[in-house]
């Protein structure tokens, strides 16, 4: 490992730092055309350029120096950070729910990764309670590092070891379950455990954070709470993702596993309920139900996992005058399944019907979802619908693209028969494909609008 | 001992007496010296730039308080800093837990303001400016800005930190009298006006935050109050000597940094005008002299300062008051705590700003660290107590308080008791150390209050969102090619003109050098003339201008380029001046018909003296002879304004 001395360092910056024997952490004093500066060598960013050597001065800013404007260079000393967490033991509490937390990655506890100058996460009982001691009052925790990846490259692998995982944790009789997770593909993971862990006894709940734990105004540490609360507390024995409703640090939302979706890039407030209302709202004090019937907390360990999963299952994200070669790749790919993400109440035009006779005879299911992600397919209202219909497509009633590509993914795990594919498709699991669409399901506020402009002025929001 | 009748005025006296506390009108340089006065700035400076810092909304534009569009509200945690550590100031912030409100106006906030968005790349306006201003004051100039995040978590910045970059280290200034060397400085994200702090809640508005503003940090070169204001003046007219920072009402602050010998590093923050500077920096210097002074009495008196402990008990049980100030606290529902400082006679009433004793330090941080609104505490040695002398006795003997303790009673809600009690006891044992480092806020009277504790380097953090910006030579080549003139030179010039020393302050503050030199050199016109007319002249007319609107300095370059093409004496200036102020777009003909000036031949005016002195000395009376130039001049001055030189007439006459 003798290159860590020099972490992250490349090309002219390392040899710069080679030929004057300066080690990364060593505080050094450095003459340059610009003056002289002095401070300790951190170490670089892997993607950043060979051409600077970053130091932190006493001050305490990092600052680069141009090593084309290096005269001489000298290591005055060495002072190595130990970055971590404060760990304190995690207090066991007598009376408190037993709570399970099953480490994935993503920012609910990180830490500084110099490799890529991004935050990494840092994860153990000790270490959350020295960042949220809150979390003592809550519940007594137990964490598990099942994995770590980033929430973009979570997989069926993992979807399938975390199922087993739960299944495992109610074995042992836990009261909860918290799954910490990066939050692009929060809900795909909730599809995936959905159908995977069915019958729950407990609740499992997925919980990350829109703004790295790194941060102050971080939602991660209320986002933590209100999760272990609802594992440990609720009597809502479902896959649920728990983030913040409003974009202030006010109350959380439990969302269903299959109607949860991320709706914005960067908000606190990123996860809606698509088509439906929320299950709860969650506040440090109450969990308030919004939705009356859910599937209830029980005594017994009777859940049903069933891991399965197919890597042959795409997606078709449709465009105007898509071409049918673009179809016609997937299926001489290989790929069995294919959720069509069409325009309007289901549609793709003429030019593609070709493509879709072609995937048919080959067997492939194919099941059509909505790019507008709110309301039904409704494919006999126009003949075009009827058209593709005749071709082997099936409408998937009101579920959401990406939790009718898990489903048929996982269905496709254990079934390759057209009926029975097309049985499970559409019989929902827990309400991927609900009967009704209530009216306040569907609300997206426009600003500008004077009623809407003085609800956003008078709540927090 | 003084135990029989102790009196907390005389007490204050003698201690004030004792650190040698003399008003800022009576101090010399000898005062100073003898404390050690020690004195660095780090004055902040908003950029003039069309947007704000990461994010694309505009700039400079600033909404009333009760004018916004949505409410947001966050709450502060403290993180670890790259190195691992927890703050101090944000432990601190922690332990008080507030509820932080901001408001936000569309116009003038986006997601990014909020923290709901990253940052959008620098804004390189702004990075042009500061490095500018960087090469201006000699930095080292780094070879890649890297942003750092730096924790705030008083909620002046809805994030929790402030993005923030240093652009050069290790700088120097040449003052007229002595050079005074700089730390940095930096490009930084200006934070969030603030509304109100009450109890928990702390609201803030967001049009101000995200401008792009500059922090330059001087070494502590100041040893008395003067120095320091001319090095905050010094810096502020370079920052303006590139025409591309902001001016007006909160544009430029500083935050004064100030120590006696043996003291502590005090940060005064947000002075808001340089004038208020000498006043804060002396008192702050003589109440760390004194803290001092109390430390060492305390040092004599206590055996075992690591053993010293407060001693409390909640009043209404075994203790009744009916003391009716109490009993309101009661009703509302606060709790009543006795508290007993031991050894602490005489240390409550002892002297640290005029007006102010030690007690109020307590106060100060009750206030801010428990959130307990002031008045917060009735303490024994006030001058004028709210309670009677027989109700302190019983609390002292409640407390089992011995003659040589001191005690005060608090109020405040259940929950925040605990943090109430370790502030007291913290601010006690650190008068054990001397003086806390912390940051202070400025009053107008000249004094200061707690606000936090001191931050230190353990607050910053890498920005893991932006890049780092290489800094390349070409570039900073070709921006030191376009720098303004150092003030340094710029003064000497003006020196050297004969411009007199009291007009420098407005030149360098409204950026006027540039103007005068113009004038000067392309219209060859007197510079003394040009420097006392538009230091005194100009300052004044603007002073008394009754319209709104700012001025528009380039009129008067062209009002001296029209009487130099009219071939008018330069002195009409004078006159029509106060005319072009009040109504900058009235042409400069008009101006002369509307202060009735009328073209006269220089002969013409010479041939009337003759007959204006018969005109004297036909008045009778024993007249000197100045009194008879002088009311000739008086008789002519009008006529001659413009038409010619008043020297020349006046030596004619």
């Amino acid at each position: 490992m003798s290159n860590d001395i020099f972490q992250g360092y490349k090309g002219g910056a390392l040899d710069v730092l080679k030929k004057y024997k300066v080690r990364v952490w060593g505080t050094t004093k450095v003459d340059t055309t610009r003056g002289t500066f002095e401070g300790t060598v951190l170490p670089r960013a892997e993607n950043d350029d060979d051409q600077h050597i970053v130091v932190k001065i006493a001050t305490g800013y990092n600052i680069g120096i141009d090593i084309r404007t290096i005269h001489s260079m000298k290591e005055t000393g060495y002072k190595k950070a130990n970055y971590k967490i404060p760990e304190k033991e995690f207090p066991y509490t007598k009376g408190l729910p037993k709570v399970k937390l099953f480490g994935t990655g993503g920012t609910i506890a990180s830490r500084l990764d110099y490799r890529t100058g991004a935050v990494i996460p840092a994860f153990s009982p000790g270490e959350l309670y020295g960042a949220v001691p809150e979390l003592a009052d809550i519940c007594n925790l137990e964490t598990e590092k099942v994995f770590a990846v980033f929430s973009e490259n979570m997989g069926p692998r993992q979807y399938i070891a975390l199922a087993k995982a739960i299944g495992k944790e109610i074995e042992n009789g836990v009261d909860g379950i918290v799954i910490g997770h990066g939050t692009d593909t929060l809900h795909h993971t909730g599809a995936a455990l959905t159908f995977m862990c069915q019958n729950l006894p407990v609740p499992v709940v997925l919980v990350g954070s829109q703004r790295s734990s790194d941060r102050p105004s971080s939602d991660a540490a209320l986002n933590l709470m209100h999760a272990m609360k609802a594992a440990g507390e609720s009597d809502i024995a479902e896959v649920m993702v728990c983030m913040f409703g409003p974009t202030s640090d006010e109350y959380g939302l439990l969302h269903k596993g299959t109607r949860v979706r991320k709706m914005h890039s960067s908000y606190r407030s990123t996860f809606r309920t698509i088509g439906d209302t929320p299950l709860a709202r969650i506040s440090r004090k109450e969990i308030v139900p919004i939705k009356k019937n859910y599937n209830k907390r029980r005594q017994d360990k009777a859940v049903k996992i069933l891991p399965y999963f197919s890597d042959k299952v795409s997606m078709l994200y449709y465009y105007p005058h898509m071409h049918p070669d673009v179809l016609d790749a997937m299926v001489e790919k290989g790929y069995e399944g294919i959720i069509i993400v069409g325009t309007g109440l289901g549609h793709v035009n003429k030019e593609l019907y070709p493509a879709i006779e072609r995937a048919q005879k080959k067997g492939v299911h194919m099941y059509m979802t909505l790019q507008t992600l709110w309301g039904y397919t409704h494919m006999f209202v126009y003949d075009t619908g009827r058209d593709m219909m005749a071709r082997g497509i099936v409408p998937a009633g009101n579920m959401l693209p990406e939790v009718a590509w898990v489903k048929l993914s996982w269905i496709l795990g254990q079934t390759k028969d057209p009926a029975k594919v097309k049985e499970m498709m559409l019989d929902p699991v827990n309400d991927e494909i609900t009967l009704r669409e209530p009216y306040n399901g569907y609300l997206v506020y426009q600003g500008g609008v004077p009623e809407v402009e003085e609800f956003v002025r008078n709540v927090h929001k | 001992m003084q135990k029989v009748k102790f009196d907390p005025k005389r007490n204050y006296r003698e201690t004030m007496a004792q650190a040698g506390y003399v008003a800022r009108k009576e101090a010399n340089r000898q005062t100073y010296d003898t404390i050690g006065f020690m004195s660095g700035l780090e004055v902040h400076q908003q950029l003039l730039t069309k947007e704000k810092m990461f994010c694309h909304c505009p700039a400079g534009f600033y909404n009333h308080s009760d004018d916004y569009d949505a409410e947001i509200i966050r709450h502060m945690r403290p993180t670890l800093s790259e190195l691992g550590e927890y703050d101090g100031t944000a432990l601190m912030e922690f332990k008080t837990r507030k509820e932080i409100v901001y408001r936000i106006k569309n116009e003038t906030a986006c997601t990014y303001e909020i923290d709901d968005t990253p940052p959008f790349p620098l804004n390189r306006e702004s990075l042009e400016i500061a490095l500018e201003i960087s090469l201006l004051s000699k930095l080292n100039v780094v070879g890649e800005v890297h942003i750092t995040r730096k924790q705030y978590l008083d909620g002046s910045i809805p994030a929790g930190f402030q993005r923030t970059a240093i652009l050069g280290v290790e700088g120097e200034l040449e003052l007229p009298h002595k050079k005074i060397r700089l730390i940095q400085l930096s490009i930084e994200e200006d934070s969030c006006r603030e509304i109100s702090d009450i109890g928990h809640t702390r609201t803030y508005k967001t049009d101000r935050l995200g401008m792009p503003l500059i922090e330059t940090v001087t070494y502590p070169d100041c040893v008395n109050p003067d120095e320091v204001m001319e090095t905050c003046n010094y810096i502020r007219f370079l920052n303006r000597s590139t025409g591309k920072v902001r001016t007006g009402m909160g544009a430029g602050r500083q935050d004064v940094n100030v120590s006696c010998r043996g003291g502590s590093r005090v940060e005064i923050k947000g002075v808001a005008h340089t004038k208020w500077i000498p006043e804060l920096t002396h008192n702050e210097a003589f109440r760390q002299w004194s803290l001092l002074l109390m430390r060492n009495r305390l040092k004599t008196r206590v055996p075992r300062p690591g053993k010293w402990k407060i001693k409390f008990l909640e009043l209404g049980g075994n203790l009744q008051l009916e003391n009716r100030h109490l009993k309101k606290q009661a009703k509302a529902g606060l709790k009543l705590i006795a508290v007993n400082l031991p050894y602490f006679l005489g240390m409550l009433s002892w002297f640290t700003q005029p007006g102010k004793m030690f007690a109020n330090e307590i106060s100060d941080r009750l206030k801010v660290i428990a959130c307990l609104e002031k008045p917060n505490l009735f303490h024994s040695e006030a001058f004028r107590s709210k309670l009677t002398k027989k109700e302190w006795a019983a609390i002292a003997t409640f407390l089992k308080a011995k003659d040589e303790d001191a005690q005060l009673v608090f109020w405040a809600a259940e929950e925040d008791v605990k943090t109430a009690l370790e502030t007291i006891e913290e601010r006690c044992l650190m008068a054990f150390e001397g003086v806390p480092e912390e940051t202070r806020k400025s009053l107008e009277d000249g004094t200061t209050i707690f606000e936090r504790v001191l931050p230190g380097a353990d607050r910053m953090y890498p920005d893991t969102d932006s890049a780092p910006i290489p800094l390349e030579d070409a570039y900073i080549q070709q921006l030191s090619q376009n720098l303004p003139e150092e003030i340094i030179d710029r003064y000497k010039k003006l020196k050297r003109w004969g411009v007199p020393e009291d007009t420098y302050t407005y030149i360098f503050s409204k950026n006027l050098f540039p103007l005068v030199e113009r004038i000067i050199n392309v219209l060859n016109i007197r510079p003394a003339f040009v420097g006392t007319f538009i230091g005194h002249g100009l300052k004044y007319a603007e002073g008394r201008k009754t319209t709104s609107g700012k001025c528009d300095y380039e009129n008067i370059y062209r009002l001296f380029r029209y009487l130099k093409e009219k071939g008018l004496h330069e002195q009409l200036a004078e006159k029509m001046l106060p005319e072009i102020i009040e109504h900058p777009k009235l042409d400069f003909d008009s101006v002369l018909t509307s202060i009735k000036f009328k073209r006269i031949e220089k002969d013409e005016i010479i041939s009337k003296i003759p007959l204006l002195k018969e005109k004297f000395n036909g008045r009778g009376g024993s007249p000197g002879k100045g009194d008879e130039r002088n009311w000739v001049m008086g008789q002519l001055r009008n006529l001659a304004l413009g038409n010619m030189d008043l020297t020349e007439l006046s030596k004619m006459i």
